[in-house]
């Protein structure tokens, strides 16, 4: 068949792609990728091991009153999930694909290859940040989900004891559990975006997930110097924490709106700066 | 000028910098509708940031570009409309197989795109091989994918950067086929290349680059014809025929050779030294003129000393 042909056999929509278009094709490619997977699979593998290493020893004394109580009701397992991996396995998570998402374009030498198609710098740019959204939440809540199917397979849905030491019913609790994990996104998100600033500025997939996730860990040294402690509930750290405000009796809602805006402080910049460098950069290698 | 009427690519006194480089230097292009244009020089003479700067990757330090009238750098992914190709190798999702690079391409480029999918598979002859991930394509294969994910535009004008390269000889003459063919049916190609034989073979303008300027831009024909004009004379008396060949008013350069003589000259003073040949006594065996292959005029405007920018009107042969 000939090119004329082609050009004589189309029908002629005249409809240019949008943003959602690009999102739907980047989730197509993080669905084609290893990293994706992994990523994936962290979030529901630790949660796994928890349970199991709870059924050979009961985790007593560990500061957290989830602990105490994990075999007295699956919905523990959750919360102990978000607790102790809230500073540096669910970042890594994000930091996988945040890291990677403009780079790995960079990597491959696509970017000069969708740039000359017909949509412009800043629909590719966006639907980029919602593909990388998207699959932080599916993470969060595919482990969340994992955390509380095995829980609750272990030690049933019962009531729940909260941070403030009083219980609430069952449905109540699960409702909780995953209000909490929404409110562990708002820092995370906030730290995927900075992945994305990473990502666009460096070019290199590994120095933008280890920058990623070195910025949270560099804060949190920050927060020990003497004398630095003003500093500490601007920290994503201490957003990181902000969640358990929804676990208390009654909500404290104030370090929540706290993450929001000091979450906005470190996402909006950064976005901006990578939003600047991503629309202005000379495709000159990829 | 109504975008409709513009030609594909006009660029006007482009400039690319990189801090002390110059990698172009105020470069000058019009590509009419239907040409097949070559665009020509050595490795590092600036084609490959020039196509970058024609289709929007790169901002240019100066100068400006149009693509049937649309300023890429303005107008964005519209300035592309009609427009496909691709600079150095055409580069693909390794972890996809080629039909779905396709499909991931042609739903960015929408407007029925996507229904041209296997029609395009088609004519570069991928169709078997499309549900093979790319990572595992050779070279030629990602090169004809390239080829067709810029049909897949439906495009007006295709950019193709040193499209043979790396191709065996049989994927390079099956590459020159498919590019003659696609020309043969309108569509306008700028075509970017160091092998000459291709150039020499599809296209009928050429601009030639060397050190970011170009040093010849006009029709190959002008180019050869301007350049090479060369005789060679074989007579029965060739001790003779150099005597009247000196004594001729135009005939320039005169060489004996163990083949005859060798001389320059205008057409018209050629056509009055056969005359005085035979005037004089000497009986022509053979006058033929001796066209300069584009290797020749290629190594002349490349190598050497740095020209000043010159079109076909300046160029003359030396």
């Amino acid at each position: 068949m000939s090119a004329a042909a082609l050009r004589a056999g189309r029908t002629r929509a005249a409809r240019r792609p949008g943003t959602l278009t690009v999102w739907r094709w980047e989730l197509r490619k993080l669905r084609s990728q290893k990293r994706t997977y992994l990523g994936l699979g962290l979030s529901m593998v630790f949660p796994l091991i928890l349970v199991l290493s709870f059924h050979f020893q009961h985790p007593r004394h560990q500061g957290n009153i989830f602990a105490t109580y994990v075999t007295q009701s699956g919905l523990a397992t959750p919360v102990l999930c978000l607790f102790w991996q809230s500073a540096f396995l669910y970042p890594l998570i994000a930091a996988l694909v945040a890291g990677d998402i403009v780079a790995a374009e960079d990597g491959h030498g696509t970017l000069k290859t969708i740039l000359t198609r017909s949509v412009d710098r800043t629909q590719v740019l966006a639907g980029k940040l919602l593909a990388v959204a998207t699959y932080t939440v599916v993470a969060m809540y595919l482990s969340a989900a994992t955390a509380t199917v095995a829980g609750v397979a272990s030690w049933g849905f019962r009531r729940v004891i909260t941070f403030s030491g009083s219980t609430v019913s069952a449905p109540k609790g699960l409702l909780l559990v995953f209000a909490a994990y929404g409110v562990y996104l708002i820092p995370l998100l906030a730290l995927a975006s900075i992945g994305v600033l990473l990502s666009a500025a460096t070019r290199n997939s590994a120095a933008a997930v280890v920058g990623t996730l070195a910025v949270p860990l560099v804060m949190a040294l920050v927060s020990l110097i003497p004398g630095l402690g003003g500093a500490n509930p601007y920290l994503l750290p201490t957003e990181f924490n902000n969640w358990q405000g929804l676990l208390r009796t009654p909500t404290d809602w104030a370090p929540i709106g706290h993450s929001a805006w000091v979450c906005a402080l470190y996402a909006v910049p950064a976005l901006g700066a990578a939003a600047l460098v991503f629309l202005r950069r000379d495709v000159a290698g990829g | 000028m109504e975008p409709s009427d513009a030609p594909p690519v006009r660029a006007r006194g482009l400039v690319k910098r990189y801090g002390e480089i110059l990698a172009v230097d105020r470069i000058d292009l019009e590509v009419g509708r239907g040409d097949v244009y070559g665009f020509l020089g050595p490795n590092g003479a600036g084609k490959t940031t020039t196509l970058r700067m024609l289709l929007g990757l790169i901002a240019p330090s100066a100068g400006s570009v149009e693509l049937f009238g649309q300023d890429p750098m303005y107008r964005g992914a519209r300035a592309l409309d009609g427009v496909a190709g691709f600079v150095e190798a055409p580069a693909f999702y390794p972890y996809l197989d080629g039909r779905t690079n396709l499909r991931l391409l042609a739903a960015l480029d929408g407007d029925g795109a996507a229904q041209r999918i296997e029609q395009v598979l088609e004519i570069v002859e991928l169709g078997p091989r499309a549900r093979h991930k790319v990572g595992g394509y050779s070279h030629g294969m990602r090169q004809r994918l390239g080829i067709a994910a810029s049909l897949l535009r439906d495009p007006r004008l295709l950019i193709l950067d040193e499209p043979a390269t790396g191709l065996d000889p049989a994927g390079m003459r099956d590459m020159r086929v498919l590019i003659r063919r696609l020309a043969g049916e309108g569509i306008t190609v700028l075509l970017s290349s160091h092998l000459l034989p291709e150039v020499q073979e599809l296209c009928d303008r050429v601009a030639i680059v060397r050190s970011g300027r170009v040093v010849y831009e006009g029709a190959l024909a002008e180019l050869r014809r301007q350049a090479g004009a060369g005789y060679r004379l074989r007579t029965t008396d060739d001790i003779r025929a150099e005597a009247v060949c000196r004594a001729q008013a135009g005939i320039e350069d005169v060489q004996v050779t163990e083949h005859g003589l060798a001389f320059h000259a205008e057409e018209r003073d050629v056509g009055a030294l056969s005359v005085a040949l035979i005037e004089g006594g000497v009986a022509i065996l053979a006058l033929a003129p001796e066209l300069a292959t584009l290797e020749d005029l290629f190594f002349r405007l490349t190598e050497g000393e740095e020209p000043a920018p010159a079109g076909p009107a300046e160029l003359v042969a030396t």
